[in-house]
């Protein structure tokens, strides 16, 4: 699975539900989104390993 | 995780409002809040000509798309602050917006204007570099609406953006500022034009998956100079509350909003009316000096400005 986060690419070796994927990253889930092959998903949704994700932050300073 | 209207895979689970919504019907839950919000708040008045502030990031692309959408058409304003690899790229993203939305968006480039970049700038006029954007972003935002007719300032504070800052203003006990922020603010006829916050309920994760789901390609990156803002903290723990708590945010600022229209008049605000309103004797801006802080500075630190604002479409 692999995981693009803040320009980082991440490999993670077992399909997994997205809270624990932001748990895994420690992010909160107010503050991020996840877009799995392009589209948006809910925390409870179930990542597949071939999957395309993307890690989305929402909260911007200034 | 179902959506709530329609029984499809839902993309986005709401907690505050504890409901769970597929792209399509998030769409059109989205713009129905922004829509009531506009109408119950009387945020646009019918024969009104706004002008959306747009910085090429989520919540400003995404306002101006739904704005225009709602049927109130409206033009952009970016203020292109010269910074390198990012001003470029937001002005980018805004031109193919303005494009497809068949709008106008006017730019004031701060760095042809004065020859450097914003950090030059605020060096110039021995600033930080946010207290010399935030000075030439609320004068020329203003000034464009003086110029080209345009009443009302639409921005994209949102309601993290709100929550955070009257947050801070509470710990600090600013009480100077802390009565003063509100959804709409009004207009002094021909020097400033009324300010409205569209998105003053709607949070930031919400802004970002409206722009995510209406394909609106908006910038990622932050300004170089955001960093380490303590608005960040703010928002860290705002949200920190909110994962224990679903809804306490909107309820801070719904609260705020009541606690605004209840309250009676300080001191403050006694001494503040009472004192006459006087405008710059060069440009008509607002300001208690007979220059406002804008002409004061340029003349001060030498400085020649040349208003001329590009426009695109
Ligand atoms: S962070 Fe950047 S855009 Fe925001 S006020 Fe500072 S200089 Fe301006
Ligand atoms: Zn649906
Ligand atoms: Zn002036």
């Amino acid at each position: 699975m692999k995981v693009e986060w803040e320009g980082k690419n991440y490999e993670f070796e077992k399909p997994m539900q997205v809270s624990r994927l932001l748990e895994e990253l420690s992010l909160s889930r107010e503050a991020h989104l996840v877009v799995a092959n392009s589209k948006l998903v809910t925390e409870d949704h179930k990542l597949g390993i071939d999957d395309d994700i993307r890690v989305i932050r929402v909260i911007s300073g200034g | 995780m179902k959506c709530r209207v329609c029984g499809q895979p839902a993309s986005i689970n709401l907690r505050s409002y504890k409901t769970a919504l597929c792209d399509s019907d998030f769409i059109a839950f989205f713009e129905k809040r922004v829509a009531t919000t506009i109408k119950k708040y009387r945020l646009i008045a019918e024969g009104d000509v706004p002008i959306v502030a747009v910085s090429g990031g989520k919540d400003s692309l995404s306002l101006w798309h739904l704005m225009n959408k709602l049927g109130i058409p409206c033009d952009g304003i970016y203020i292109d602050l010269g910074i390198e690899g990012y001003s470029d790229k937001s002005l980018d993203k805004i031109k193919k917006v303005a494009e497809t939305l068949k709008r106008k968006v006017y730019v004031f480039p701060i760095g042809s204007v004065f020859d450097r970049g914003i950090d030059g700038l605020a060096k110039a006029i021995r600033r930080v570099p946010c207290s010399a954007c935030g000075m030439i972003k609320r004068y020329m935002m203003n000034r464009i609406c003086m110029d080209k007719g345009y009443n009302v300032l639409v921005t994209g504070h949102n309601l993290d953006d709100e929550a955070s800052a009257l947050f801070g203003n509470i710990l600090y006990w600013k009480k100077e500022y802390l009565w003063k922020k509100d959804i709409a603010l009004e207009a002094k006829e021909g020097h400033l034009s009324r300010k409205v916050k569209p998105f003053f309920l709607c949070s930031e994760r919400e802004a970002a998956a409206y722009a995510i789901m209406s394909g609106i390609d908006y910038v990622y990156e932050e300004c170089p100079f955001s960093m380490g803002a303590k608005s960040l903290t703010y928002k860290g723990m705002l949200n920190k509350l909110e994962e224990k708590s679903p809804g306490t945010k909107l309820m801070f600022l719904k609260g705020y909003l009541r606690a605004l229209k209840e309250r009676t008049k300080n001191e403050i605000d006694l001494q503040e009316e009472t004192r006459e309103t006087k405008y710059c004797v060069n440009c008509g801006y607002p300001s208690y000096t007979e220059k406002c802080t804008f002409c004061w500075t340029l003349e001060k630190f030498g400085l020649h400005c040349n208003i001329i604002f590009d426009e695109y479409c």
